[in-house]
């Protein structure tokens, strides 16, 4: 009896804060999305599902410019990503725990902390551009940050550790033996890597893809430090509606719909790629 | 021209005074890693000439260099010093992927992303065979080593026996000029292993293939191959038949390595007509077979297999070798018995007697029994004549 309910007993800590810290939240979210009123004269259940239009409509652009930086940022922290993790999988000899190391550093100094020293580094008169138009290499107008690759960058440098573990786990599980059988079987060593090492490591590259590229579309640090008015996330715009504007309405409804349109993503990309349907795709 | 290339042309216009051309041959081949600074051989110089269709081994304890022989050959180490040439072509410096031999791989290393049929394709496909001929050629190497029917299956969903025969088909299947085989049994369990040992055996004959077997089993070595080279601590310590390997040990470690071997150190006494003859104990004697290097007062070394041994209750008649011990383990195998005599000069003994009558031991622990064995049976270590 005791030996059934153990398992149960010991799920409870972490249920319980699920459910209070998750799940409570989450149905006060989305009561609060369909309410209506505003801060002074307090809010109402009025079951008005037009907030959620309201919103999309409102701020469709920064939706869709989310999802652009996102899939940007995903893109490139998966060019820069894999070959740092290739390299430490394959060539890191003895001090792979070193390299690694190095990857998560960034992560020992504070998220925004980081982000401000890219906003010294890229400042228009700063230790990198000054020296540049100085040298007349580049016009004095010339600016990075507040544009798009500015927090596109900021995006890519923050999310970069989370691309390169997953793959680089996934490379390392290669047995290296069958790199070789490859090579002995008259491949070449490009036809070795796409045949063999790239379709291997792709459950790493599908990780890899989903944990950079959710946390970087509802990303709000990266485009209120490095970007201008022009770069504005859906991100900001929930922080905006909560803390400044105090509509509360409004921001849990552009949550609810940042969420169920990134699940929707998820999923359409699981179904799509799937590693099972990648693996069996690149086999032929 | 060189004498590889006339080699070559003599083969190809059929000459038959010509040598053939070796299917694979090392020369001088020298491999060091550098570790901490220090140079670490792994194999010290080995010469090797391995004729076209030849069930070959390479037969030594882990460590003594055979893995890395092969992996040379296959082109996965470059030699530090030394040639490596497949049917007369010096390849020392080619790439894996454009060597004509094939490796089947300890683990299998199979991609485990495959089917079987893509496996076995793989090279075939590399090559860029046409599609019908690489189909062809994928069904018919199913066929031989019997994986037909499995095609769409994933090496996960195989048992041990059947990757391996698809590790086989895949090599196989490219028709290499020679196949090498990294310890192909290992993983097996004995009773797959000895079907596996009369299945390579067959496929060596139907395909008519060079087989190159790296192996730490001597028994797989004995029942496979042609030849076997005896490898230890980077040299070939002896390389020959199995029959004369097993037979005519040249050296202590092979004596030691191949087999249950019993080793005894003396003097030659007297030689007698074209029989020598050692002292052993107080009224013991070896005989053995005369050769030029036996000399009373000689030192000499002999080895003695167990089975060629018999253990008597009785001094034995004269004109064999006989020695009297004491018995300090005697077990009961089923087969055969297995005992263990003590001789006067310390050294064990061991012995086995095949249980062909149902009378169970002949002696046990604590006996003082007479061993004795054929002259022709003692051989002395280093006396073989080199072929």
């Amino acid at each position: 009896m005791r030996r059934r309910i153990t398992p149960y007993l010991l799920v409870l800590p972490g249920g319980l804060w699920l459910l209070a810290f998750l799940v409570v939240p989450l149905v006060f979210m989305a009561s609060v999305s369909t309410q209506q009123g505003d801060v002074v004269t307090g809010f109402t259940q009025a079951f008005r599902l037009a907030n959620y239009t309201d919103a999309l409509v409102a701020y469709r652009t920064q939706f869709l410019r989310s999802a652009g930086y996102g899939l940007a940022g995903t893109g490139l922290a998966l060019l820069l990503g894999y070959p740092v993790a290739y390299w430490i999988a394959f060539r890191g000899g003895a001090h792979k725990s070193t390299y690694l190391l190095l990857v998560l550093l960034p992560f020992f100094v504070s998220f925004v902390l980081r982000t401000v020293a890219w906003r010294f580094l890229l400042a228009d008169d700063g230790i990198l551009l000054r020296p540049l138009k100085d040298a007349g290499l580049l016009p004095e107008g010339f600016h990075v940050l507040q544009t798009a690759a500015a927090v596109i960058g900021g995006l890519t440098y923050n999310y970069l550790p989370f691309m390169i573990l997953p793959i680089y786990v996934a490379l390392e599980r290669i047995d290296p033996r069958v790199v070789e059988a490859a090579r002995d079987l008259y491949a070449t060593g490009r036809a070795a890597f796409t045949r063999v090492v790239l379709p291997l490591s792709l459950p790493g590259v599908f990780a890899g893809v989903l944990m950079t590229c959710v946390p970087m579309t509802s990303d709000y640090v990266n485009a209120s430090i490095l970007g201008g008015p022009a770069n504005t996330m859906i991100g900001n715009i929930i922080q905006t509606q909560y803390l400044v504007n105090n509509d509360y309405p409004a921001g849990a409804a552009l949550s609810f719909i940042l969420m169920a349109a990134m699940l929707a993503g998820i999923f359409a990309y699981a179904r799509a790629l799937g590693t099972e349907n990648v693996l069996r795709v690149v086999a032929r | 021209m060189t004498d590889i290339q006339q080699d070559m042309a003599a083969a190809e216009a059929g000459d038959p005074a010509a040598a053939p051309v070796p299917a694979i041959e090392l020369a001088g081949v020298v491999k060091e890693y550098h570790a901490r600074g220090e140079v670490v051989p792994a194999v010290r110089g080995v010469d090797l000439s391995i004729a076209e269709g030849e069930f070959f081994a390479l037969l030594g304890p882990s460590g003594c260099g055979k893995t890395t022989t092969m992996r040379m050959v296959a082109g996965f180490e470059d030699p530090t010093r030394g040639t490596v040439r497949l049917h007369g072509r010096d390849v020392t410096a080619v790439p894996p992927n454009r060597r004509d031999v094939n490796m089947v791989f300890q683990s299998y290393a199979l991609f485990p992303h495959m089917n079987v049929w893509d496996n076995v394709a793989f090279g075939l496909r590399r090559r860029g065979l046409p599609r019908e001929e690489v189909r062809r050629r994928v069904a018919e190497t199913l066929e031989i080593v019997d994986l037909a029917g499995r095609e769409r299956r994933r090496p996960r969903e195989l048992s041990g026996g059947q990757q391996q025969r698809v590790a086989l088909a895949r090599a196989l299947a490219n028709r290499p000029r020679a196949l090498l085989l990294d310890e192909p049994l290992g993983a097996l369990d004995l009773k797959l292993r000895q079907a596996m040992q009369g299945e390579l055996k067959r496929i060596q004959r139907e395909v008519g293939i060079t087989f190159v077997h790296v192996t730490h089993d001597q028994g797989e070595a004995l029942a496979m191959s042609d030849r076997i080279a005896v490898m230890n601590d980077g040299r070939i310590e002896q390389l020959g038949p199995p029959r004369e390997v097993y037979e005519r040990p040249a050296t202590r470690f092979v004596a030691g390595f191949i087999g249950t071997s019993n080793l005894l150190a003396g003097t030659v006494a007297e030689v007698v007509g074209d029989l020598a003859v050692l002292r052993a104990g107080e009224d013991g004697r070896v005989l053995l077979p005369a050769g030029d290097h036996l000399r009373p007062g000689g030192p000499v070394e002999i080895t003695v297999r167990p089975e060629k041994i018999s253990i008597e209750t009785v001094e034995p008649v004269p004109g064999v070798s006989a020695v009297r011990g004491t018995v300090t383990d005697a077990s009961y195998l089923g087969t055969a018995n297995s005992y263990l005599v003590r001789l006067p000069e310390g050294t064990e003994f061991t012995v086995f007697e095949q249980n062909v009558h149902d009378s169970g031991l002949t002696a046990r622990r604590g006996d003082t029994v007479w061993l004795s064995w054929q002259p022709q049976h003692s051989y002395a270590i280093g006396s073989r004549t080199p072929s």
